[in-house]
């Protein structure tokens, strides 16, 4: 029993309750959405090519998103994830990373991932699961992964991820790498028992991980007052006994200097950093999801009047780093880029028949080896009822 | 050889994997300064230091999921679960994320290198919560190890092989053997093959098969027996998942007749899972049906814990009801 818990702090000889809204957090906003600083900002560590290469994830992850919910709509893809309106969490949690940083994300950063250089064949391959998808066709779209850029695989499970960022981050100390784990959840995931076990063991076991809340509002369609109470999710942290920062979710300044900060407080003092991002899904939640039945139009609208992407061209347009011309013809070529993807990717074939058994374990055991020979017995016998392996081995 | 428990023979596993390897840690609740409620991990901490033998909060998930990370970057975690019973709020992070790790991210990520030991089992008058044997929800799990030694011996070889092993094992220490089960043990480093079953003792009238403490029991159950002339073989299965198939075919092959024992209730057991491949790989050779013998189909209880049980002597009826059939 150390802790100083026990004997420090005022004393009182009358009940007094600590009200759990009387935290007060702030929030920090750099560029405003006319493209403006505000006056005394501290302006993270960015160039003009670090900014372009961010204007320019951005442009593709709308793009994508577009085209990707269309395709969907006209049936050639199952599913999809678009995370309009609050791109900058992901692009700009990614910016203020060093590549050897692992990211841990829940589903709807696919911006950092643009950011690393996933390529558009990447998405493409594993959206329509075909045999070049580095995950072998086994998971339902948007559920990316790349060794290469240390970005794990994305899992269904909400929140699972956070414990695994805080372990991970610890191996990362114990090497002592010049390296962290950033972790992404929603606010909805921080009511997953994960959240907590994640934030209080990193807390005591001194990792340096980021975790990133990007707060969006909607779980699904239940709103964040049905979801917790108290001061948001940075709130949470302060409890932890975590360094905490609240910033405003669709200001790419603001959230990239809130991660290059977190980094350095993270390896400088082997402690974890809670980031919460305050933002809006502007989009459904997937696109087996309708937001007007559980939303109004007046209220998207004071979100559309938001959007990070237009806030940091206007920002891009007074530095003199853009124009408008460029900005029109970059959407343009990435529209025909990622159309002629589409019909690339979903005419390659589905993976080998062997790839069911494998990776289950390092090597197949005896039991799954003679279950796949059952089912290529099977499929001999049966062939047209199943044409995307029949003849294929 | 020095005469250890099964403690002493878990103790210096963990030992000599953390001498060989900077990037193995050892934790757990308790698991650090303390060495474990049951001591398993008992002056790791002196030699290895805070940083890689340590306490944890009590938070099960958490442990899991810390290990989980820690396995996908590279690192070869050990992590103590209190009790088998206790396992279940890991249950996610074991079955949805550890077992899936490799499998969902094409290889590009795995957490190989995870340990999961849990203390488990009953007959140590520990109740529904300090008692259970749940394999049986691991071993449906694809992707998963699952490993249960039935003496120190088997303890190291088998805990060194899991360590070491490429795939997340969980490995089951029946505790009432910790301090009662003592043999001559190796100091120095040596393996058991996973997925592999022991035969123990050859006979030709009847196959008996158990795992971890049921060793003991059956051994007994087979003394009473061969004085009624019926010749027993006696196989520790060893490995529930994947378990080996190919070494109790042979057998049942060869004495017609099988019976499974367990300490888990009996409906859905692994015991089950044995008896209907076996009635499929076997059916021609059989004479009788498959018996097994079970825990109740209840929760574990306390004062009738002996009734409960499957014993020496339900086992032995069980045999010649078989015999006889």
């Amino acid at each position: 029993m150390s802790s100083d818990v026990y004997n420090d702090g005022p004393v009182v000889h009358k009940p007094t309750f600590i009200d759990g809204s009387s935290v007060e957090i702030p929030q920090l906003k750099i560029l405003k959405q006319d493209g403006s600083i505000y006056e005394g900002s501290d302006m993270p560590d960015i160039d003009e090519a670090l900014a372009i290469k961010v204007y320019k994830t951005f442009a593709f992850h709308r793009v994508l998103d577009e085209r990707m919910v269309a395709s969907q709509r006209q049936g050639r893809l199952s599913f999809y994830m678009a995370a309009l309106g609050e791109e900058a969490a992901s692009v700009g949690g990614a910016a203020g990373l060093q590549p050897q940083d692992m990211i841990m994300s829940q589903y709807r950063e696919q911006g950092a991932l643009m950011f690393r250089g996933f390529s558009l064949e990447n998405f493409m391959d594993q959206m329509f699961s075909n045999k070049k998808d580095l995950g072998k066709g086994r998971q339902m779209p948007i559920h990316y992964g790349s060794k290469e850029l240390n970005y794990i695989t994305v899992s269904s499970p909400l929140g699972t991820q956070i414990p695994q960022a805080t372990g991970y981050a610890y191996g990362q100390k114990l090497r002592g790498l010049d390296a962290v784990t950033l972790c992404y959840f929603g606010e909805g995931a921080a009511s997953e028992g994960d959240f907590h076990a994640g934030l209080n063991m990193a807390a005591v076991q001194e990792a340096p991980v980021i975790f990133f809340c990007r707060n969006n509002g909607y779980a699904i369609s239940t709103p964040s007052d049905e979801q917790f109470k108290g001061n948001g999710i940075a709130s949470r942290g302060v409890g932890y006994g975590i360094k905490t920062l609240r910033v405003d979710g669709n200001d790419i300044l603001a959230v990239i200097k809130a991660t290059q900060i977190a980094r350095k407080v993270a390896l400088k003092e082997n402690a974890p950093v809670l980031i919460e991002a305050m933002s809006y899904r502007l989009g459904a939640h997937s696109t087996s999801d309708d937001p007007s039945g559980y939303r109004t139009r007046e209220e998207e609208a004071k979100w559309q009047a938001n959007d990070p992407i237009l806030r940091m061209k206007n920002w891009l347009l007074a530095q003199n780093w853009w124009d408008e011309e460029q900005d029109k013809m970059l959407f343009e070529k990435l529209r025909e880029k990622v159309l002629a993807a589409v019909k690339v990717s979903e005419k390659i074939n589905k993976p080998h028949i062997d790839t069911l058994i494998t990776d289950v374990y390092d090597v197949p055991s005896a039991q799954l080896k003679s279950q796949l020979e059952q089912v290529k017995a099977h499929i001999n016998k049966y062939p047209e009822a199943y044409p995307f392996t029949a003849g294929k081995f | 050889m020095a005469k250890m428990n099964m403690l002493q023979a878990i103790n210096s596993a963990l030992d000599i994997a953390m001498s060989e390897d900077e990037s193995t840690l050892c934790f757990g609740e308790d698991v650090g300064h303390f060495g474990g409620v049951f001591r398993a991990t008992s002056g790791l901490q002196d030699k290895y230091g805070k940083l890689r033998c340590f306490n944890t909060p009590l938070v099960e998930q958490g442990i899991i999921g810390f290990a989980n990370g820690l396995a996908a970057q590279g690192s070869r975690p050990i992590a103590e679960i209190q009790f088998a019973d206790y396992i279940f709020p890991a249950f996610d992070q074991i079955v949805n994320e550890a077992a899936k790790f490799r499998y969902r991210s094409g290889n590009e990520f795995n957490v190989g290198r995870l340990t999961i030991r849990a203390p488990y089992g009953g007959g140590i008058a520990g109740g529904l919560y300090h008692s259970q044997s749940p394999e049986a929800y691991f071993a449906h799990t694809p992707g998963l190890k699952v490993v249960i030694p039935r003496n120190p011996y088997q303890a190291k070889g088998l805990l060194l092989a899991s360590i070491r092993d490429d795939n997340p094992v969980i490995f089951f220490e029946p505790k009432r053997l910790y301090r009662a089960s003592t043999g001559e043990v190796p100091i120095e480093d040596y393996q058991l093959p996973l997925g592999k079953a022991e035969i123990m003792q050859t006979g030709s009238d009847i196959t008996l098969l158990a795992w971890g403490a049921q060793m003991e029991v059956l051994q007994n159950a087979a003394d009473l027996a061969v004085n009624d002339g019926v010749s027993c073989e006696v196989i520790d299965l060893r490995s529930i998942l994947p378990w080996d198939i190919e070494t109790i075919v042979n057998s049942v092959v060869k004495t017609g007749r099988l019976l499974v024992t367990q300490e888990a209730p009996l409906t859905a057991g692994f015991a089950s899972e044995i008896a209907a491949t076996i009635q499929q790989e076997c059916f021609l050779h059989l004479e009788s049906p498959v018996a097994r013998v079970c825990g109740l189909d209840t929760p574990y209880p306390l004062a009738l814990e002996k009734e409960y049980v499957s014993d020496h002597l339900k086992i032995y009826e069980a045999i010649k009801r078989s015999i006889n059939y």
